[in-house]
């Protein structure tokens, strides 16, 4: 009976947390796709480059205008909305390049092993080797600034974890009979590759890209952050939190004078994140055959 | 045997390397099959017999080149196998197909059933596109499925239905040789006879050949028509079924019959018990591999390794005195035996 | 004949697993059988039928998924249900020892040999570390390991299997238990390994005038070792006699169909005979006769749990219709 219970209060918990999960997701979706009329950009302007709002540099609390208040000139609450749409962006197109390329580096590595292997797993290493903030710093100063060179540099520094997650996953499944059995039936590399070894393997490396999409997110806005990611006004969430640097401290005896600064744009990367992390966690309970009867 | 040869192998020999290290140089070699050499007529199950790490899995793996021979030859309808690109590799697989002895491991848990006995009609244009869903609901019937099971996965279904699935997979593209590897040794008794009459009818129905791998010398026995009996990686002797059970020449033949537990508590054979573990492939044994075991070793055989000779008529032993042990109990196969 | 005295008395044991769905799977359901001090009693039947099972919960080793629902265990006069777990550890490896199938996984990888035979010894006899080495060295000496103080020394991975299970074996006996159960102990091992492993089991029984519980599903060895059988089917006896009755006159369909289904090395045989479809789902064991819907001879009578029924000393059957048993022929176990 105990047990019985811990099972449904276990079950219920991991519905829950999906749920939470799936929908914060989609309100984070929502939101990107309302942007424009949640928070109206100037007419004929790049609505990703947060307009200028007060020509005062300091912060201002909020306002029934201002609803998230004013930072570093600029409106925090259109820098949160459209945020979403640069996290959205970054998340996805570099958590799907470096998938894409660690998929291919790892099942090459993983199946055809041997001298393929030991290569493309050493080369592997050297980049896992390789400190990413520094490179990344040293990228940017190579390319030059901007959110797209931000997304090449994770790109470049990221497409490792899929490799070895698929690599070690391959080499599991390739001891199994039915891959012989492709191979006996006269089935060629790739099409073993693609319809017995990858559909085998291959969900791990889903719910990493799931678990891996939210911290991508995290990444960038650490480089905006420290101002070699996005160009100046560009609505980020952690370009904007680049504008509280000076004021976090709070100002006059008062520590938490601008916790506006930080709390929003903070916040949303928080949920981001999180959201993330439990659809991985949801995908994870889902495919794992041994949860299925 | 003026017969044709449906398969040949020549002086079949397949090292791994055993590497060690940092530098994983390459320090010795598993002798997993040396210098294998054997023929297969058309119509015929030939059974390959012998314990783990004996070679026969390698092997049966070496004449499909599912895993590339170190050096010697196979020749299936007097073609070198050996010798084909990797294009030509994967057309000629069409002629062999392999039943394998794990029925859950088998399968590609995450295709369809009609897909997986469908996959090898696809690869090599087996019969119009239209007609392959029919053509697999009939071998699904031929097997003992029921049609419908096109649709399902392999994790709905039992261990013996599985090799079921993968014996309708393997007639897919209609092979003139079936390679058995342990293909019942992981059923239950009662699936496991269900799965033996199964391959012995479909033998006679699709005018197979067999080439069975077994550990097991009663199923070797019930199922093979000549059978081969290997030890490290070296084949011991080389005859029918009836001569091997009634007069086996080789000490380890011998010894492997003797050591069979009968389900007869009135049946006593001579128990030959041999004496510590198999070698290491590794290093294998001078002169014979079977001295250190051997009942009935001298000294020569430590020294000089046997050749495997014709004894008698379709009888091919490597012992240097062969017929020094024998069983008991000569094992009656028919009624009417006369060898 | 004197009679041997009475080692250990199963009566109506019930083993239930539970799944995922909270569906009840009546792994044993009702089994009972004795074991007399001195003989081997072989369990058979195929992978399900619940002789594991009946051979963990002897030493309630059942795992968390499942427990022992009814009956009495009584061993050497004490019933083992009714023992504290403290006590049962007692029991474990002293009185009653276990070897298992595979001997590789039995045995812990990070230690020697030496110090797992000498973990048990040290448990159980109150020894210090020498004595404990001694008789350590000893057993693997009786179970035919060569050079057993250098092996003492090794670890599992230096052996090889027939080692191993020899290895095990010696650390099973350590403490002269009353009772072996040796689950499928040479089933992962080659023909002529298994043959060693056998010989050495019936040799050291006799040296230590032990009770052997044999598991196997295979009817060759039971015909080689046991002196009463007990054919189990879905989670219950179905017929249980001296190895003479089974093998000459065996009475349960299920027992008629298994033992013609085996190929078999001293005779010729043109077709096995097989028994139709598959040992049921656990889940859903048909109601009355388990093996009703395999059984040529089933009729609605079957429908009704059968009773044991004596056929002669010793031998029972648990079939309404073992008397008509003449009435299978070969080819009503023919394939489907």
């Amino acid at each position: 009976m105990k047990r019985n219970r811990r099972t449904l209060f276990r079950k219920f918990f991991l519905n829950l947390s999906a749920f939470l999960g799936f929908f914060i997701l989609f309100v984070f979706i929502v939101v990107a796709i309302f942007a424009p009329f949640i928070a109206p950009p100037k007419p004929n302007k790049n609505p990703y480059l947060m307009p200028i709002v007060t020509w005062n540099g300091n912060p201002e609390a909020p306002s029934p205008e201002h609803r998230f208040g004013i930072a570093g000139k600029r409106d925090i609450f259109y820098g949160v909305i459209w945020g979403t749409r640069t996290a959205f962006q970054v998340g996805i197109i570099v958590t799907f390049v470096s998938t894409f390329i660690g998929l291919v580096v790892g099942s090459i590595a993983g199946y055809f092993g041997k001298l393929f292997d030991e290569i493309l797993m050493r080369v592997t290493d050297v980049f896992l080797a390789i400190p990413f903030l520094v490179a990344a710093m040293v990228f940017t100063t190579i390319l030059g600034t901007g959110l797209d060179k931000v997304m090449i540099a994770m790109t470049v520094f990221s497409w490792m974890y899929p490799a070895r997650l698929i690599r070690g996953n391959i080499l599991q499944v390739k001891e199994e009979q039915y891959i012989t059995a492709a191979r006996s039936l006269g089935v060629s590399h790739f099409f073993i590759i693609l319809r017995h070894v990858l559909p085998n393997s291959i969900f791990p490396v889903l719910i990493q890209a799931s678990m891996r999409m939210g911290s991508l997110v995290i990444t960038a806005a650490s480089l905006n952050f420290l101002g070699i990611g996005a160009p100046q006004g560009y609505a980020d969430w952690g370009a904007l939190l680049n504008y509280s640097r000076n004021w976090m401290l709070g100002g006059n005896g008062e520590a938490l004078k601008y916790w506006y600064m930080t709390v929003f744009p903070g916040t949303a990367m928080v949920l981001f994140v999180l959201s993330w992390n439990l659809v991985g966690d949801a995908l994870r309970d889902f495919f794992d055959p041994r949860l299925r009867i | 045997m003026n017969e044709s040869v449906l398969l040949k192998t020549k002086h079949l020999t397949k090292f791994f390397p055993v590497k060690t290290g940092v530098f994983r140089r390459t320090s010795g070699w598993v002798k997993a099959v040396d210098d294998v050499s054997f023929q297969v007529y058309p119509g015929e199950t030939f059974g390959i017999v012998g314990e783990s790490g004996c070679g026969k899995s390698t092997l049966g793996m070496t004449i499909l080149r599912l895993i590339e021979p170190t050096s010697g030859s196979v020749f299936f309808e007097d073609r070198d196998v050996t010798t084909l690109s990797s294009s030509q590799l994967l057309r000629f697989r069409k002629n062999i197909q392999m039943i394998f002895q794990d029925p859950f491991s088998s399968l590609n848990p995450r295709m369809r059933v009609g897909s997986i006995i469908g996959e090898g009609m696809t690869v090599h244009g087996v019969g119009a596109r239209s007609n392959r869903e029919f053509i697999v609901r009939t071998l699904l019937e031929k097997v003992g499925l029921q049609a419908d099971s096109f649709d399902r996965y392999p994790h709905e279904f039992s261990g013996g239905q599985r090799q079921r699935i993968g014996i309708a997979r393997a007639l897919a593209i209609s092979p003139k040789l079936i390679i058995a590897d342990e293909a019942v040794s992981a059923l239950d008794v009662s699936i496991r006879s269900q799965i033996i009459n199964l391959m012995a009818d479909l033998k006679t129905e699709f005018q197979l050949t067999y080439l069975f791998i077994s550990h097991d010398l009663s199923v070797v026995k019930h199922l093979c028509d000549r059978i081969m009996v290997m030890y490290l990686g070296k084949t011991m002797e080389i005859t029918t079924r009836e001569i091997l059970f009634c007069r086996p020449l080789h000490p380890y033949t011998v010894s492997l019959i003797s050591a069979v537990p009968v389900p007869d508590p009135d049946y006593h054979i001579n128990r030959i018990l041999l004496l510590g573990d198999v070698p290491s492939p590794v290093h294998p044994p001078s002169g014979c591999r079977f001295h250190t075991r051997c009942p009935v070793t001298r000294k020569k055989c430590e020294t000089d390794e046997p050749l495997l000779i014709e004894q008698e008529p379709f009888h091919f032993v490597a012992c240097h005195y062969p017929g020094t042990l024998a069983i008991s109990v000569p094992l009656i196969l028919t009624s009417d035996s006369t060898l | 004949m004197n009679k041997p005295s009475l080692l250990l008395d199963v009566k109506d044991l019930r083993v239930f697993f539970y799944n995922d769905n909270k569906e009840e799977l009546h792994a044993v359901d009702g089994v009972t059988f004795q074991v007399y001090c001195g003989e081997t009693v072989a369990l058979v039947g195929e992978s399900g039928c619940g002789k594991s099972v009946t051979s963990l919960a002897l030493l309630r080793l059942i795992d968390s998924n499942g427990r022992i629902t009814g009956g009495e265990i009584t061993f050497a006069g004490i019933n083992l249900l009714h023992l504290s777990k403290k006590q049962m550890q007692g029991i474990r490896g002293k009185d009653i020892s276990m070897i298992f199938q595979e001997p590789s996984t039995a045995l812990n990888p990070v230690f020697t040999i030496g110090d797992q035979i000498m973990e048990t010894i040290i448990l159980h006899q109150h020894v210090n570390q020498k004595e404990a080495r001694d008789i350590a060295e000893g057993m693997l000496k009786i179970a035919g390991i060569p050079d057993p103080g250098k092996r003492l020394l090794e670890y599992p991975h230096e052996l090889s299997g027939g080692m191993k299970q020899r290895a095990m074996i010696a650390m099973a006996l350590s403490c002269r238990p009353k009772l072996l159960i040796a689950d499928e102990p040479t089933t992962s091992l080659d023909v002529t390994i298994q043959a060693q492993i056998l010989e050495l089991i019936r040799d050291l029984q006799q040296k230590l005038n032990m009770a052997v519980i044999l598991i196997t599903h295979d009817l060759g060895i039971v015909a080689d070792m046991a002196n009463r059988i007990i054919v189990m089917y879905a989670g219950k006896i179905v017929e249980e006699g001296n190895r003479q009755d089974i093998f000459k006159d065996p009475s349960h369909p299920y027992t008629i169909g298994l033992l013609r289904s085996i190929p078999r090395l001293d005779i010729h045989q043109e077709k096995l005979s097989s028994i139709p479809g598959m040992v049921p789902d656990p889940v859903h064991f048909p109601s009355g006769c388990r093996f009703r819907n395999r059984c040529p001879l089933a009729d609605p009578l079957c429908q009704q749990e059968p009773s044991s029924a004596l056929i002669s000393d010793h031998h029972f059957v648990y079939c309404h219709h073992w008397k008509r048993k003449a009435e299978l022929q070969a080819e009503s176990f023919t394939n489907e």
